[in-house]
């Protein structure tokens, strides 16, 4: 017997801290399988973000680094233009990449840095407790909402793939999900362009992956999964909003 | 003999950075350090080096962050308000172990305060500055001549103990023009020694984590104390300062950077008149060169402070005293620089005139 | 014949692999049995009728699923 699916190199061996359900795990293993199969391993650093992901440093089985709160593409930045050759990838939750973090996301993509950005949106800050996020639906509750997001007080939702897509900069933006094998396989496929873009400089990508936070949704795991089909999915629509490669074409 | 150039304090300051190897610059415009990126991007341009203008003085701190942890040599350059958004920043570094270069060209605060020379800083630079047990080993040059040299010392110290390093100036000393003497090589970066630190990616080793945080109980207290044993060899071995008339003085003057010029033509004035007054220019303000106060204090009964600010050196100089000496201050805040002769009207009063 | 093995201790019993994912329906989350983190691991009804397609370990967050043909 050949084991044909098991746990990739590019993870530790340190079991993952993340509730039941947690859709970060999904896209770790996706991150670690391509770092062994596009054999960048030995040529990556990871970025760390703050918020549930922060142990990401302890699962990636590259060098890692776990920067403030939102300064992931200013790290990566720094590391990059002081390696060029190292592959950096930044991981970081929606609270991290499009609050706290937005303009260190917003500019690293107009400069086109060419680096990777992971960016998980599950529409809530896990870590601390299920507060609003910036990416949080209207109507939906959370701990700092719990009348539902009140547009009219709170806002509305920053949609990031469209937000950036509005530059000249970026070269691939595209959002995904992780709630269907089907989906799970497009996300996979869409971080190895991501990564290739940056092994061939051409320049910033974000793939952006609606992923479940059962517990922060007080969901289970699969009304979660469910749920980003048919709630989340409609307000973040799924596909590229940018990808100058086919441009190029 | 070495070369010698004419110079602006702030360009002295870039070719002191490119002379100590730093080929990594990431800073955001504020006056009145804007000659320093300005000049900057030209010569990292001419030397084939990182010359980043970022968003905020926030991405530039992590972009530091990030180019310290791969292992090279960076720099930021900033003035007050500036440093302020990145003590966050610094913080981490520090508590990353990570060696960066940071200047802090002082102005006048709080807040948006003018941007006229002060040194109203101290406290922020020498007490941690962010939050959190730390220290940043901070220089603070008085000439265009130690603007060249600190950059390369300043290295020299935040690589051997792995911490962050400041330089202190401010927009006068920036702005004058001085002879410089290139007293030293260009350092080749290629030829720097490799970090054991450094995030290159694991090709042939494990894998390296730089970061700040433990939540393992018990483990940050751990780091901490081990942070703090660092700092403890840092005081004992690196206290810097210059005396000047201290063997018959009965009056000694402690001034840093822009008022140690100030007080040394006043010093002067003084000993025309007489009057036997001493100077000493502390040239790390952290760690503060107390041992040196500490045993004049045995001897010398008035020390004066002369600074940029409403007095935030006093406290180091009277707990380096032991509360044995008066401790007198003469202080101009919000961007005032004192003149030698209101130095010297403070010392007549002090021992009377013409003694 | 391709055969899925759950790493029970690594299991958090999420039941994502369990819900329509497996095309043979041949995962449930085990009535009975209890891992040491308090866990109902997910098992395998027939193992006969599984295909090796690798949509459970696809879905599986941990991951607490191999596949060996």
């Amino acid at each position: 017997m050949k084991l044909i699916f098991g746990r990739p190199a590019g993870l530790t061996d340190v079991k993952q801290r993340y509730c039941p359900g947690c859709g970060h795990g999904i896209v770790h293993r996706l991150v670690a399988e391509l770092l062994v199969e596009l054999n960048i391993r030995e040529r990556a650093v990871g970025i760390a973000p703050v918020g549930c992901s922060v142990f990401a440093d302890e699962y990636f089985n590259c060098d890692m680094i776990q920067p403030p709160h939102g300064r992931g593409p200013a790290v990566a930045t720094g590391i990059k233009r002081a390696r060029p050759d190292c592959i950096l990838f930044s991981y970081q939750g929606d609270g991290d990449l499009a609050a706290i973090g937005t303009a260190e996301t917003v500019h690293a993509a107009a400069r086109n840095e060419n680096i990777t950005l992971i960016f998980i949106n599950n529409a809530i800050y896990g870590m601390t407790g299920g507060q609003l996020a910036p990416t949080t639906l209207p109507g939906m509750r959370s701990t700092t909402s719990v009348q539902g997001r009140d547009i009219v007080k709170q806002g509305y939702p920053i949609k990031v793939c469209e937000l950036l897509a509005g530059l000249d900069g970026p070269y691939y933006l595209v959002r995904c999900a992780v709630n269907t094998p089907k989906n799970i396989i497009r996300t996979k496929k869409a971080l190895k362009t991501a990564f290739q873009n940056q092994i061939n400089n051409k320049g910033f990508s974000l793939v952006e992956i609606l992923s479940m936070c059962p517990t922060g949704w007080g969901m289970t795991p699969v009304q979660a999964k469910k749920w980003i089909g048919e709630v989340m999915s409609k307000y973040y629509p799924l596909g590229e909003f940018r990808n100058l490669a086919k441009e190029e074409k | 003999m070495a070369e010698k150039r004419l110079m602006y304090g702030n360009h002295a300051l870039v070719e002191g950075i490119i002379y100590a190897g730093c080929r990594f610059f990431a800073g955001y415009p504020i006056t009145p350090q804007n000659e320093v990126p300005e000049y900057m991007s030209i010569r990292m341009n001419e030397v084939g080096g990182v010359f980043l203008q970022t968003e905020s003085e926030i991405a530039a701190i992590n972009m530091l962050f990030g180019a310290g942890a791969a292992g090279v040599r960076a720099t930021t350059s900033s003035s007050s308000p500036g440093i302020s958004l990145m003590q966050e920043g610094i913080s981490y570094i520090a508590g990353a172990d990570i060696p960066v270069l940071v200047i802090n060209i002082v102005r006048g605060g709080p807040g948006l305060g003018n941007i006229a020379p002060a040194q109203s800083d101290y406290y922020q630079a020498t007490k941690g500055g962010g939050h959190g047990d730390y220290f940043t080993i901070t220089l603070a040059p008085n000439s265009a001549q130690e603007l060249f040299e600190f950059p390369k010392l300043a290295f020299e110290l935040a690589e051997k103990y792995r911490n962050p390093a400041l330089i202190l100036a401010d927009g006068l000393l920036g702005q004058m023009m001085e002879p410089v003497e290139f007293t030293f090589e260009p350092i080749d970066p290629g030829k720097l020694p490799e970090k054991d630190y450094a995030l290159t990616g694991c090709r042939g080793r494990p894998r390296r984590v730089v970061r700040s945080y433990d939540l393992r109980p018990g483990k940050l207290e751990e780091l901490n104390w081990k942070r703090y044993k660092k700092y403890q060899e840092i005081i004992k071995n690196e206290q810097r300062y210059e005396t000047f008339n201290d063997k018959d003085a009965g009056l000694i003057i402690i001034a840093y950077g822009t008022c140690a010029r100030v007080a040394s033509a006043a010093m002067k004035m003084a000993r025309d008149k007489n009057l036997k007054v001493g100077l000493l220019r502390p040239i790390t303000l952290w760690p503060f060169p107390k041992d040196k106060v500490a045993q004049l204090s045995e001897r010398i009964k008035d020390f004066l402070v002369v600074e940029m600010n409403c007095g935030q050196m006093i406290d180091d100089v009277r707990m380096a005293t032991q509360f044995r000496s008066r401790i007198h201050f003469l202080g101009r805040p919000g961007g005032g620089v004192p003149t030698p002769p209101e130095v010297l009207k403070k010392i007549e009063e002090i021992m009377g005139g013409g003694r | 014949m391709p055969e899925v093995k759950i790493l029970e201790e690594i299991c958090k019993g999420c039941g994502l692999c369990c819900d329509g994912v497996c095309p043979v329906d041949i995962l449930i989350l085990s009535p009975d049995r209890i891992n040491s983190s308090g866990y109902h691991p997910a098992m395998v009804t027939d193992m006969k009728k599984c295909i090796g397609c690798g949509y459970c370990y696809i879905t599986c967050p941990e991951p607490a699923i191999e596949v060996y043909k």
